[in-house]
């Protein structure tokens, strides 16, 4: 065990991943509170995430699906926002925001319609100095976009590559669980050269109003989130840990550092959370201070103990 | 929450632009001041402050306005709610001071009834464009003193809010509420901050809103974050100070527009 200075506290959840430094796995996923570079410095300094993902920029500005966008179930989340965003040249000032006020990793989160595009966007996001990219090839309710793009995998191995090309930063592929098998597009991502793969993205569904017939979202269908897709995220995470070499970020319905346990046992080298920032902001810190608890009481040395633990117990 | 079915028990034509649609659901554990999502079906959801537990009053301004102002009594919209941060209520024997621009008058009436329920002495500055756009008149003068204002002089002083409370000790009263354009809102404001009771003073936001349950994030104010749907819509004047409030806000993209 390493010695530490007299005085100081040893902290169990310091760690590196693709080469980021991280005091708390718990990050702030894509779409969540990540508009304004003012939202995410909150997030980091109030809420205590270990890193923020910023909402998905993409090339041109966009307004987004009617309202409503967004409505809370009894077991999760359905939302179908339609990847608003203000373009590239107009989150530059709000990416230097963050980057600036906060104290944490921010990764910029982003999309495109084509390779290009995706490498466009990158460039384009370049002089704020995001600490990494995350690339949104999973939104499931954006045509053109998102999922389009991630349920293909020559597509997936394509954009990665073609923004690996152009910026020197890692590079994260978040990735849709509506495929028959995640981890063919999952291994098109570590071919095209990703740091790490961020599994899931929302699970496709819909709601409607029985008074009257009408989708409730404006999109009429969208993705699902929170604690419904928890289970489906902890088998993706699982399957994925096995296929590939790069480290996997869990997501999907973690709202506790129960669920933030699991998902790290399942194979998670760090976990983000959405949804539940609904509940409580600092969730993040809840997080991290519970899964450090609960490493005290178990006698783990540090957290990578932690990480795919369920693969050795069969 | 999915939203609930409210259908329209009777509208009231408040002037040419303004109407008040009552609904067959009572809110009855609304702070005034608070908003509910109301849904347009098939055409958009939009936040409107309550005008009572059973009503909302409504501007028209755009297309899901112009299309709630379609229906007609028995018709039904969905609403979800009530969402958000309400006015501070007073305590009893407290001195109140409504300040109300346009519609803005809408969450406020609720809250003037309560504060005055509660046994607080209310009184309210009352701005307009012209005397047939004063909102719910009638309902603050059953409570105490009415200030009015018009931009036309039809009633009242000519001129602006701030006109009307040049002629008033705002430093008698223990709160002060302020709803309406955001314009109005900055100037009252200013004058507040220069009179040094922006302690006292509480203002109700308006911005673009998406989920309205705090997740996503497109209403945030800079610098301090938050989040209008949640940790508003009404906020201290203390935690205004330096924000873009009157300056700046962001559309459904999240592009900064000047006010």
């Amino acid at each position: 065990m390493q010695k530490l200075p007299a005085g100081r506290k040893r902290s169990y959840l310091m760690y590196t991943l693709t080469g980021l430094k991280l005091k708390n796995p718990a990050i702030l996923a894509a779409g969540v509170l990540g508009t304004t570079g003012a939202s995410l410095c909150r997030v980091a300094r109030e809420g205590g995430a270990g890193a923020v993902v910023t909402k998905s920029i993409g090339p041109a500005p966009k307004t987004g699906h009617p309202n409503p966008s967004m409505i809370k179930l009894d077991c999760g989340f359905l939302n179908a926002m339609g990847l608003p965003n203000p373009s590239y040249p107009g989150f530059l000032q709000e990416l230097e925001f963050a980057k600036n006020n906060s104290d944490v990793p921010v990764i910029a989160s982003i999309f495109g319609g084509t390779p290009s595009e995706f490498a466009e966007v990158a460039e384009g996001l370049l002089p704020a100095k995001p600490d990494a990219f995350e690339l949104n090839v999973s939104c499931p309710h954006a045509e053109g976009y998102g999922a389009a793009i991630g349920s293909n995998p020559c597509l997936v191995e394509a954009v990665t590559a073609a923004v690996k090309d152009v910026v020197n930063v890692p590079v994260w592929v978040k990735l849709t669980p509506n495929v028959a098998d995640i981890t063919c597009t999952g291994n098109a991502a570590e071919s095209g050269g990703a740091d790490a793969v961020v599994a899931i993205n929302t699970v496709k569904g819909m709601a409607i109003d029985i008074e009257s017939g009408y989708p409730i979202l404006g999109n009429r269908s969208g993705g699902l989130s929170g604690k419904a897709v928890k289970p489906v995220a902890v088998k993706c995470v699982y399957d994925l840990y096995t296929a590939l070499e790069i480290p996997v970020i869990g997501v999907g319905g973690v709202s506790s550092w129960e669920d933030a346990v699991e998902m790290m046992m399942a194979g998670a080298s760090a976990v983000q959370v959405g949804s539940a920032v609904y509940d409580r902001v600092d969730i993040f810190s809840e997080i991290g201070s519970g899964i450090e608890a609960f490493l005290k009481r178990k006698g783990y040395s540090d957290i990578k103990k932690i990480i795919g633990l369920a693969h050795e117990m069969v | 929450m999915l939203p609930l079915n409210a259908t329209i028990t009777q509208i009231t034509e408040e002037s040419s632009l303004i109407r008040t649609f009552f609904f067959d659901h009572r809110f009855e554990d609304m702070e005034p001041g608070q908003f509910v999502m109301v849904w347009v079906r098939g055409v958009d959801e939009v936040p409107m402050g309550l005008s009572r537990k059973n009503s909302i009053t409504v501007q028209k301004v755009g297309e899901a306005t112009s299309k709630l102002f379609e229906l007609k009594e028995g018709d039904s919209f969905g609403l979800r709610g009530p969402f958000g941060k309400g006015f501070t209520l007073p305590a009893k024997g407290e001195k109140v001071l409504i300040i109300a621009g346009g519609v803005g008058a809408a969450p406020l009436s609720p809250y003037a009834e309560a504060a005055f329920a509660a046994g607080a002495e209310v009184n309210t500055v009352l701005g307009a464009r012209s005397a047939e756009h004063l909102l719910f008149e009638g309902r603050f003068e059953a409570l105490g003193k009415v200030y009015v204002s018009t931009d036309d002089g039809s009633k009242g002083i000519k001129g602006f809010v701030t006109d009307a409370l040049k002629n008033l000790n705002v430093a008698a009263y223990d709160r002060i509420a302020v709803c309406g354009p955001e314009i109005m809102m900055v100037s009252v404001f200013r004058f507040l901050e220069e009179k040094k009771v922006l302690d006292k003073a509480e203002f109700s936001l308006h911005r673009y809103f998406k989920c309205g349950i705090g997740v996503c994030g497109a209403c945030c104010i800079d610098q301090s974050g938050l989040r209008v749907c949640k940790d508003g819509p009404v906020f201290s004047g203390v935690q205004l100070i330096g924000s873009e409030f009157g300056k700046y806000s962001r559309d459904a993209s999240g592009r900064r527009v000047k006010i």
